[in-house]
């Protein structure tokens, strides 16, 4: 699946987006945060505050408890200042 | 009902004439337009980048105005966000309204905004005088003002 990152997330681990491939017991979007957050030492800056984060799967805001299966884009990004 | 991303400025009276243009049945037209300021946290800023999320921010958008358009009788809305680099002074973002009544004009552009700040995929980075780089932290506050809408 496609991995993307915005704003300072994408600013600590480094790059926009990535393809990964995480093993079967990354069942939750919270748990895709933690699978990535073990890989090294910028996604664990990235990721030192998971409660924090927020995530989209395929263009549409969930929750960490969401389930992954099937989807084709997962972001994370910090809370939003637009306007 | 339009939504529209844009590095380019805009003209708020053009917008509105585009709007109501043809039309006879519009009784209320409600505008927002959201400037760059020139401090943060009481320090001054250079400029600003706002960067967001193409297709997402998009569709997030229209999710919020429909959920505007349920709530509300509206005869039109626009939604008109900038991205990219601005400085101080200039417009960021502009939301109109059109209904036959104020009320629902006021209500549904307050509305609009403040669902905007908080589920519409932006991130605001500003340049302080210093020339560092600053990503500015969302603000509790515009959640509360999301919260008391329901």
């Amino acid at each position: 699946m496609r991995v993307r990152y915005f704003a300072w997330v994408r600013e600590r681990i480094g790059r926009a987006e990535e393809d990964v491939s995480p093993p079967v017991d990354v069942v939750t979007a919270g748990d895709l945060v933690k699978w990535l957050k073990a890989r090294d030492e910028q996604s664990d800056y990235a990721f030192e505050r998971p409660e924090v984060i927020r995530i989209a799967i395929d263009q549409m805001h969930v929750q960490p408890t969401t389930p992954i299966a099937g989807a084709r884009e997962i972001a994370f990004f910090p809370p939003m200042t637009g306007g | 009902m339009v939504v529209r991303l844009q590095p380019h400025d805009f003209d708020i009276s053009a917008e509105i004439d585009q709007l109501v243009a043809g039309r006879t049945d519009i009784g209320a037209v409600v505008t927002f337009a959201g400037l760059v300021r020139d401090m943060a946290k009481g320090a001054p800023i250079l400029d600003m980048t706002l960067e967001h999320y193409p297709g997402m921010c998009e569709a997030e958008l229209e999710r919020i105005e429909a959920e505007a358009r349920s709530r509300w009788e509206l005869q039109g809305s626009l939604i008109l966000h900038r991205y990219g680099r601005l400085t101080p002074g200039e417009r960021i973002v502009l939301v109109v309204t059109l209904s036959p009544h104020r009320h629902a004009a006021f209500e549904a552009a307050e509305f609009l905004m403040d669902y905007l700040k908080t589920r519409a995929p932006f991130w605001k980075k500003e340049t302080a005088a210093d020339g560092t780089g600053h990503w500015v932290d969302a603000r509790e506050i515009d959640d509360a003002a999301m919260a008391r809408w329901g």
